[in-house]
């Protein structure tokens, strides 16, 4: 089982976000990036869960620049026998998806792993746009993910319930929650990670689709209005006659 | 300008989301839908009240193969010209307007909420909802991907012709061997009422409160993350940020502190009600309507309040 596990760097979860240079660009200042919890909690321990039970490797793919490393090197304190980052800095789903998908070609992957989101950019666009290069199934939003010889059983959300479907290897598997357990790396997994392989490859320049331009906050919320806990009835007149939303 | 939008009808009825994505087409141009399976012609036709000119339907399969509807929507592109192609930004979508967007060459904005600006500009949500980033299509072509209720669906008045359509889908890319199925109440995205609980309710024995309330509403229920991590609740409940984002009209939330995270999933909603017992709980800075009280006592209330002012209007 040869699995491949895309990864994408996010701020924390609490960080601030904040915007610099007109609004344009995304603030870094204080932020510490962590890799994206979609990826890590899931992808990443599954396609893990899998090798040790069904021998293999499992390879991590990232596109960013070389400031991006420490984040890879979180990932391997994980697992994963290597790390592939592919030199260009990440601005676009239809970009890093490009780049994957030609480092990916003819590699022989059984599996293509992604989380089913970055926290960040919220798109959902990279495992369906990997599958698409390749020409392969892709199973999106899976939230279980099981593998018998050349096919893979996955139960993946649908709206209000689920799915179970049969997908051929080799396929591409966005992955949501309950398909494993977040793992907390060890001190062995950390020291490993110093001295796992991380090549780097030469990004193949691709196109941006889409770029985002400017960005703002939401507007601050106006003071909350208290209501007494003994009289329901006036919450449901002012939902009714003020926020208009009953 | 030919706008296509791709809407799902395989439950055999239209789903708010579909209404929403023709409005948003009908902002941008002429509206072609595209849609697959055997839900009837009277059914599809409705779509015109929403200005919707023209349905196209391929009626040899079912269902929402990702390959299968990306042939389609890409013939029906190639057929009608569309430079614009709509989706909601559903589970469906999600699947599908990534490969389409490779398979056409066309730039993909998803979770839109805003129509293109003079200069085509996007608005979306990002950071999971903290901030709004403005995206510009490089392609000529491009996809957009509604957020769920960001758009209220228009009725314009007008019919539309139905066409069968065949969009040489081949096959399936994935075989289904079950389906549980979808649970009665509100799906959650596109709830526009939802009723939220915590830690704060103690056990999952305790969510008929939550469970009384929402039906008197008529809304969807939702949980934060711990209680779904402990299984009180399933998964797709869990709203936040690495949960579901949901943009409700109303967001009623029972002993629920407000962590940050939880406020991503949550904050495009219009109206916030929070109730918990701490006048500290940070939750209470992002509410509109906000009581200080102990959730075991004050939802049976509310349900009640709500029982009274529906059996008078």
């Amino acid at each position: 089982m040869k699995i491949l596990v895309c990864i994408s760097k996010a701020p924390d979860t609490t960080s601030k976000i904040a915007f610099t240079e007109g609004n344009t660009k995304f603030s870094e200042d204080g932020v510490q990036y962590i890799v994206n919890p979609y990826d890590e909690w899931y992808a990443l321990v599954r396609g893990l869960e899998l090798k040790e039970s069904l021998g293999g490797t499992v390879t991590i793919v990232t596109v960013g620049t070389a400031a991006d490393e420490p984040t890879i090197r979180k990932a391997l304190a994980i697992g994963a026998d290597e790390a592939v980052r592919i030199d260009a800095e990440a601005k676009d789903a239809f970009q890093v998806a490009t780049e994957i998908a030609n480092y990916a070609k003819g590699q022989g992957f059984d599996l293509i792993l992604t989380g089913k989101e970055t926290i960040n950019y919220n798109g959902s666009q990279v495992a369906g746009m990997i599958a698409e290069h390749l020409d392969l199934p892709l199973v999106s939003l899976a939230s279980k993910l099981d593998v018998n010889g050349v096919t893979a059983t996955c139960d993946k959300e649908i709206v209000g319930g689920l799915e179970t479907v049969e997908v051929q290897l080799p396929a591409v598997i966005s992955c949501a929650k309950g398909m494993a357990e977040q793992r907390i790396p060890n001190m062995r997994g950390i020291m490993a990670a110093r001295t796992k392989p991380l090549n780097v490859v030469a990004a193949s320049a691709s196109e941006l689709n889409t770029e985002f331009v400017a960005y703002d906050l939401p507007a601050p919320k106006s003071a909350v209005k208290l209501i007494d806990p003994e009289n329901m009835d006036a919450l449901v007149e002012l939902l009714h006659n003020e926020a208009k939303v009953i | 300008m030919s706008v296509l939008v791709y809407i799902n009808s395989n439950a055999g009825k239209l789903s708010k989301s579909a209404f929403e994505a023709v409005t948003y087409g009908k902002m941008i141009g002429d509206v072609t839908v595209v849609t697959n399976g055997s839900t009837g012609d009277d059914i599809l036709s409705s779509l015109g009240a929403y200005g919707a000119q023209k349905v196209l339907v391929d009626r040899s399969f079912d269902g929402t193969d990702a390959q299968q509807l990306t042939r389609l929507i890409g013939a029906a592109a190639e057929a009608t010209g569309a430079a614009t192609i709509v989706f909601s930004n559903d589970l469906v979508g999600k699947a599908v307007a990534p490969r389409l967007s490779v398979r056409l060459s066309a730039g993909l904005v998803s979770g839109a909420i805003g129509a293109p600006d003079a200069d085509g500009k996007i608005k979306v949500n990002v950071f999971s909802g903290k901030a709004f980033g403005h995206v510009k299509v490089n392609t000529t072509k491009r996809i957009i991907s509604l957020l769920p209720n960001s758009f209220q669906p228009e009725e314009v008045g007008g019919s539309a012709s139905i066409e069968a359509f065949d969009g040489n889908v081949g096959a399936p890319g994935l075989v289904v061997k079950a389906t549980k199925q979808p649970e009665g109440g509100v799906p959650l995205p596109e709830a526009e009422l939802v009723v939220s609980a915590g830690r704060g309710l103690k056990g999952p024995e305790n969510w008929g409160m939550v469970e009384d309330l929402a039906n008197e509403l008529g809304a969807a229920t939702a949980c934060s993350r711990p209680v779904a991590d402990i299984g009180w609740r399933p998964h797709h409940e869990h709203v936040g940020q690495t949960g579901v984002a949901i943009r409700p009209n109303l967001y009623i939330a029972a002993g629920i502190s407000g962590a940050i995270q939880h406020l991503a999933g949550v904050n495009g909603s219009k109206v916030i009600v929070v109730i918990n017992t701490d006048a500290e709980a940070p939750f209470f800075k992002a509410a509109d309507y906000g009581i200080v009280g102990d959730a075991f006592e004050v939802l049976p209330r509310l349900t009640e309040a709500v029982k009274k002012f529906k059996s008078a209007n």
